[in-house]
């Protein structure tokens, strides 16, 4: 078994770098690096030495052609230095090697906004779902209830019982579908792992604040088909300790935040089959 | 040619923009309209082809799933009008410099210079509404014209020109490089002609200074040698003015003063700053001893303390106010991202770790008519809010701490205090952090962000009042993102070593940066032509002033600038060597070949004598009420619950991100529903550890109108009481001053002037003698003299004003106390003595009262009784604590209840009145007497708690229950309030939760 390493991307707006590295450390991958896009397209880091990327929360340039447009723009176009690869390509390569991507947040925008979330199998990375404002038109600072899907196929959510308890802090996080063929591809094949929920984790919920942005269906995070690219508007980095919940001085609660049970799940996996 | 992308929306998907419009429409102008629709455009000013144009109306420019583009075509349909907003020439385009980037990746090419997109926002109106009500609803509340340009049309126009035409505000460049000099042999009217033309802010004084320096002969000599005649150029006089601003200079805190108190005794001072604030550190650094944690006091951008032995902290505060007066989204934008900049230039620049804000606001509901050039409080509010929420939110930086205050008197001038904290290694590549140097010969080198004509003159226009003629120019937009990358690079070149000084370009711009540094050193030799511009047509002293953001300039070694240019190259971001720094004594600047400033060091920074200034101080007797003959003060508490001043923020709050970087320990908002308010902020800035930093803050401006020595004791007390409340240990504890007064100087404008320099200097003293005795040094802080508005006939000065911000540690941040009460039957302690001071509080202002019974701040047991609460907190003994601020024990105690969720049962025959005297329930329950912490204590640590606080003020004084209700026994066996903490909370909530 090699040492599960994990590579979190910054620059150009992306902010949650360092909190993601501490949560992949803690769930334990033997080492978790924080690169910038520019060591990438200067070809001094390569996605291949890598087995979990994390595409973090953000702003990415500001978000101002739309939450993460102008990354994936760039991600499509850039070429790395002194050669004739596109960073996209390696991404590719990475994906096809069967190895994790978990985007939050402005990751997730920038997952759904590159075609690879949901990213069905047979429609050449075409957007079909997007992230947009918030029915409040604010940007929102608040926890929510994730009521897991436990019959999903995502690593990342494996043996989460009822679900996460974890904060939100955007302001374009609804999830809206291009045709309501997607969202049904979606729901059939339990892509749609975590939804907004009443506390006790019942059922997804359409009613703010619960649901904080009007998402579709609840839909806070999906994965791919393979269960291996996961994205997801909540925080699960900012939950890993117990002092980091709005009411740890009144509950009695575990160590481990909620969130950090997807990290965990990572390093197993890339620790089984790589 | 240029050419229109426009971006709509697909008709099935809701438009929250739009919606939220409408509603503010129908709220605030009053106007019914039936629907609002937006649409995006890029005007794209360069030579694409159909094909690239095409790429990227449909990749980055449109999201497929929502959105439909067009080009050169309009997309707009179903509407009666339409009003497009965009930028004026020369308004930062943040969306415009990203479409543009997301062009040039498409492209594979960078485009040319000259090139670029510009964007407006298209507003389709649906609705019976006539021509002028679309005039309003433009300038009333979809266009700030200072900055941008709107077009209103009705559907047949629209029609019937085939929608709105390109139109690319590019700035129009003339030749440039020419230098001005200016001719001071004259009449003194025409010296002040020239001041006030020129937008310089110098006295008559002043001028007639730099008027002798021009005519010393050696000085003329000297000029002679670099081909400089004996008039100053344009360059230098924008240079002085710059750096003889009252915003750079601060020449009101380092002026001499006669102070006369109310018995006439006399006093002079010679520095404020000097005697209070200065002297105040020395003092309680003296008194600390080897517990010393100061690092660096004053002399840096920022303060920097000890945070443990392999970090330090650092911290500041500032003010944005004109800007944020006359374009409250852009100077607030700026007032952060400037900030930030600050404890980013400190040292050898620190990683920032969160940010804190305070704002002063008249009442977003006035009715009354303002002066035309004031925009409408609720205006200012909004854009405030929204910079800020930029700022804070695209940075990264967690907002965790902060507070809004609201008086009419900001109709005047909103005050918009921003702070930042970094942290850094303690040693840095073998030095220590927080000491920096210049070497001659080390590069002058500016990095981030272009020179454009933004804020060119915000130094000299913020050492004014506001008034009709306030210059557009002062005005500008920050830009995150081109910061953010800029910092992603500059703490890269930190850690490699790259740059032996940092410093930042706010007021002044590189006048200020390359001036403050040149003193370091000794002088400097900078070439303008070699700055890059935003576009051409800036003229040599433009370049100089402008406060252009995002920049950074620094001092490298000429060994380490190709490896420094490399780094920036690959990052992104731009840096240009301007020259170097010397040892020549000079200020030297070229445009070209060309001396255009030569200036002495000494000049500079020592030619400008102190002000001399008057205080007198009267006491004024206000009305004093008659006790309240009652006994059932429900109404009196849920409407207190519901003023601006102390309702819940949390419609403010939840816009900013409190949570990034993953630090938050104890945030804004707490308790059994996420809705309790929090004392202060608990943040660890290194997540393998549990130290924690400290945050909070006090401002009670009202207590100014009785006496200003009052106002900054309480203020002082309450930024440390919040401190200790959640935990912050006494022992580590540093304070920050912010100063925003009316004009203390007496003139024609201002003719009680001496009152309130008599203020000014109450505050300091008040500042000397409580942070001496709570042993909090003062770190940095900050002063905005001239807060007022004067159009001529009407003057509008704000309550005299400090903001005492408290940073600290505490060692263990899971010992965190918050504010909610935590289980039924743990029982209710109030520490602190309560005295019959009504005067100044909220309960006193409502009814329309001033008063005259200011709280007054016993520092000596307050510390004692802190301590012993410290103490308590690191054995777990505490369940809750919040602190007794605006109106007092009521309103705390209903905050702690609803916020847990639980009932409390009180009785005030409990509370420990000072002397022992008797006093009514109207001040056991609104009066706003210091250092006063309402506990709850779980049974079993009682006696422990009382063990720890024994020989304390302190009283037991009820229970938390399991019901749901509050429920006061007045001193007679009276219930006084009873109330459902349902209905306490929905009072507390309702006011702003709307906006």
């Amino acid at each position: 078994m090699a040492n599960a390493k994990a590579l979190i991307i910054t620059g150009n707006g992306t902010n949650c770098e360092t909190e993601a590295a501490h949560a992949c450390r803690l769930g334990g991958f033997d080492e978790a690096h924080i690169a910038h896009i520019s060591d990438l397209l200067s070809g001094e880091v390569r996605l291949d030495d890598y087995h979990f990327l994390n595409l973090t929360g953000g702003f990415l340039d500001g978000d101002d052609l739309g939450s993460a447009k102008a990354q994936a723009n760039r991600l499509r176009h850039a070429r790395i230095k002194d050669g004739n690869e596109h960073l996209f390509e390696q991404l590719q390569r990475f994906i096809d090697a069967g190895k994790l991507v978990l985007g939050v947040c402005n990751g997730f925008q920038l997952l759904v906004k590159m075609g690879l979330l949901p990213g069905f199998s047979n429609n050449g990375r075409q957007q079909v779902a997007t992230l947009t404002f918030n029915d409040s038109g604010r940007f929102q600072d608040r926890w929510v209830y994730l009521k897991n899907n436990t019959a999903s196929g995502c690593i990342f959510t494996y043996g989460v019982e009822k679900g996460l308890y974890l904060p939100i802090r955007h302001g374009e996080g609804k999830f809206v579908v291009d045709c309501p063929e997607t969202l049904e591809r979606i729901v059939n094949g339990n892509l749609d792992v975590l939804v907004y929920s009443d506390p006790a984790y019942t059922s997804a919920t359409m009613e703010f604040p619960l649901n904080p942005n009007g998402s579709v269906n609840g839909i806070a995070g999906i994965c791919s088909e393979s269960g291996r690219i996961m994205g997801l508007m909540p925080h699960p980095e900012a939950f890993v300790n117990r002092v980091q919940h709005p009411r740890w001085t009144r509950e009695e609660l575990p160590e481990d935040g909620d969130g950090l049970i997807l990290f965990k799940n990572a390093a197993d996996y890339v620790k089984k089959n790589f | 040619m240029a050419h229109r992308i426009e971006i709509a929306l697909k008709k099935t998907v809701r438009d929250a923009r739009g919606e939220r419009i409408r509603n503010e429409i129908e709220h605030f102008l009053n106007i019914p309209v039936k629907m609002v629709r937006t649409i995006d455009v890029f005007t794209v000013d360069a030579g694409l082809t159909a094909d690239e144009l095409e790429l990227a109306a449909a990749g980055p420019f449109s999201d497929p799933v929502i959105q439909d583009f067009a080009i050169d075509a309009p997309i707009a349909t179903d509407f009666d009008f339409v009003v497009e907003v965009g930028f004026r020439p020369g308004v930062t385009d943040n969306v415009g410099r990203t479409a543009k980037e997301a062009i040039e990746y498409i492209i594979g090419r960078p485009l040319p210079e000259g090139e670029g997109v510009y964007t407006s926002v298209q507003y389709l109106f649906s609705g019976e509404m006539t021509l002028k009500e679309m005039e309003r609803i433009a300038t009333g509340l979809l266009c700030n014209t200072l900055i941008q340009r709107y077009q209103i049309l009705d559907r047949t126009t629209f029609e019937a020109q085939q929608g709105i035409r390109a139109y690319v505000p590019k700035v129009a460049a003339h030749a440039a490089g020419t230098v001005k000099e200016i001719d001071l042999d004259v009449s003194d009217e025409e010296l002040m002609r020239i001041s006030r033309d020129g937008v310089l802010a110098l006295t008559l004084d002043e001028m007639m200074i730099i008027q002798a320096h021009y005519r010393d002969a050696q000085v003329v000599a000297e000029r002679r040698k670099l081909g400089l005649g004996d008039r100053p150029t344009d360059v230098e006089l924008e240079a002085l003015a710059q750096t003889w601003s009252e915003h750079c200079k601060h020449k009101i805190f380092s002026g001499n003063v006669e102070y006369v108190d109310e018995k006439g005794n006399r006093e002079q001072i010679s520095s404020l700053f000097k005697t209070f604030i200065q002297r105040t550190t020395a003092k309680v650094r003296e008194n600390l001893g080897d517990k010393d944690f100061c690092l660096s006091v004053f002399k840096d951008n920022a303060g920097v303390i000890r945070f443990n032995k392999d970090y330090s902290l650092v911290f500041k505060v500032e003010t944005h106010n004109s800007p944020s007066a006359l374009d409250p989204y852009g100077g607030a934008l700026t007032g952060i991202v400037g900030v930030n900049r600050d404890p980013f230039g400190t040292g050898k620049g620190a990683r920032l770790i969160f940010n804190t804000d305070v704002f002063c606001f008249a009442s977003p509901f006035y009715d009354k008519t303002l002066p035309a050039r004031l925009l409408h409080p609720r205006r200012i509010y909004e854009g405030v809010v929204e910079g800020v929420e930029h700022g804070g939110n695209k940075s990264g930086i967690p907002t965790v701490n902060g507070s809004l205050v609201f008086d009419d008197r900001f109709a005047g001038k909103p005050l918009v205090f921003c702070g930042t904290a970094g942290i850094m290694p303690a040693v840095i590549n073998g030095e220590p952090s927080h000491v920096k140097r210049i070497d001659p010969e080390d590069l002058i080198v500016m990095t981030g962000g272009r020179i454009g004509k933004d804020g060119i003159h915000g130094a000299t226009f913020s050492s004014e009042e506001l008034n009709e003629s306030s210059p557009v120019s002062a005005v500008q937009i920050g830009d995150p993102i081109t910061q953010k990358r800029m910092t992603d690079f500059l703490l890269r070149a930190r850690d490699r070593g790259l740059y032996n000084f940092i410093t930042d370009n706010g007021a002044g711009g590189l006048s200020s940066s390359i001036g403050e540094m040149s003193e370091e050193c000794g002088g400097c030799r900078l070439d303008l032509s070699r700055a890059l511009l935003k576009y051409a047509g800036l003229e040599p002293w433009e370049i100089l002033i402008s406060e252009a953001q995002e920049r950074m300039s620094l001092a490298v070694p000429p060994a380490k600038i190709d490896e420094f240019l490399a780094l920036a190259k690959i990052m992104g971001v731009e840096a240009t060597v301007l020259g170097e720094f010397t040892d020549s004594g000079y200020f030297h600047i070229l445009h070209g070949d060309k001396t255009v400033a030569y200036l002495p060091i000494s000049f500079m920074h020592g030619g400008l004598p102190p002000m001399e200034m008057r205080g007198v101080w009267e006491i004024k007797q206000h009305e004093e009420p008659a006790p309240a003959a009652k006994s059932d003060f429900t109404q009196d508490l849920l409407q207190l619950l519901g003023s601006l001043n102390i309702c819940s923020k949390e419609s403010v709050v939840r816009r900013y991100d409190h949570e990034v970087q993953g630090g938050s320990v104890v945030k804004p908002f707490t308790g059994a529903d996420n809705d309790g308010p929090s004392d202060a902020a608990v943040v660890r800035p290194i997540l393998d550890s549990f130290e924690g930093v400290v945050v909070g803050h006090g401002i009670c401006p009202r207590y100014s109108d009785i006496d200003a020595y009052h106002m900054a004791a309480n203020a002082i007390d309450e930024g440390l009481r919040n401190y200790i409340a959640v935990g912050g240990s006494p022992d580590l504890v540093a304070g920050l001053d912010n100063f925003c007064w009316c004009d203390p100087v007496k003139s024609e404008k201002t003719p009680d002037g001496e009152y309130k320099m008599a203020q000014l200097v109450r505050a300091n003293k008040a500042l000397y003698d409580y942070c001496v005795a709570f042993g909090i040094p003062l770190i940095s802080g900050k002063d905005s003299m001239k807060n007022d508005f004067y159009d001529g006939s009407t003057k509008i000065s704000i309550p005299p004003t400090l903001l005492f911000s408290v940073i600290g540690k505490m060692e263990d941040a899971r010992k965190a106390v918050t504010m909610d009460v935590k289980k039924p039957g743990d029982i209710v302690y109030l520490l602190g003595e309560t005295d019959d001071e009504l005067g100044g509080s909220e309960y006193l202002a409502a009814k329309g009262f001033t008063g005259n019974k200011v709280p007054q701040v016993d520092a000596e047991s307050a510390l004692d009784r802190y301590r012993a609460y410290h103490a308590a907190v690191k054995n777990g003994l505490v369940a809750s604590c919040h602190d007794l601020s605006d109106g007092g024990l009521a309103v705390a105690a209903a905050e702690s209840a609803f916020a847990g969720g639980f009932g409390m049962a009180l009785d005030l025959k409990y509370v420990v009145a000072k002397g022992n005297a008797p006093l009514g329930d109207e001040p056991l329950l609104f009066a706003e007497s210091a250092s006063r912490l309402l506990v709850t204590v779980h049974p079993d640590k009682e006696a422990a708690f009382e063990k720890a606080m024994s020989g304390q003020a302190m009283a037991r004084i009820g229970l938390v229950t399991a019901d749901t209700s509050l429920t006061v026994t007045g001193v007679s066996g009276k219930v006084v309030v009873k109330a459902e903490i349902a209905a306490l909370k929905a009072a507390w909530q309702s006011p702003l939760q709307s906006l």
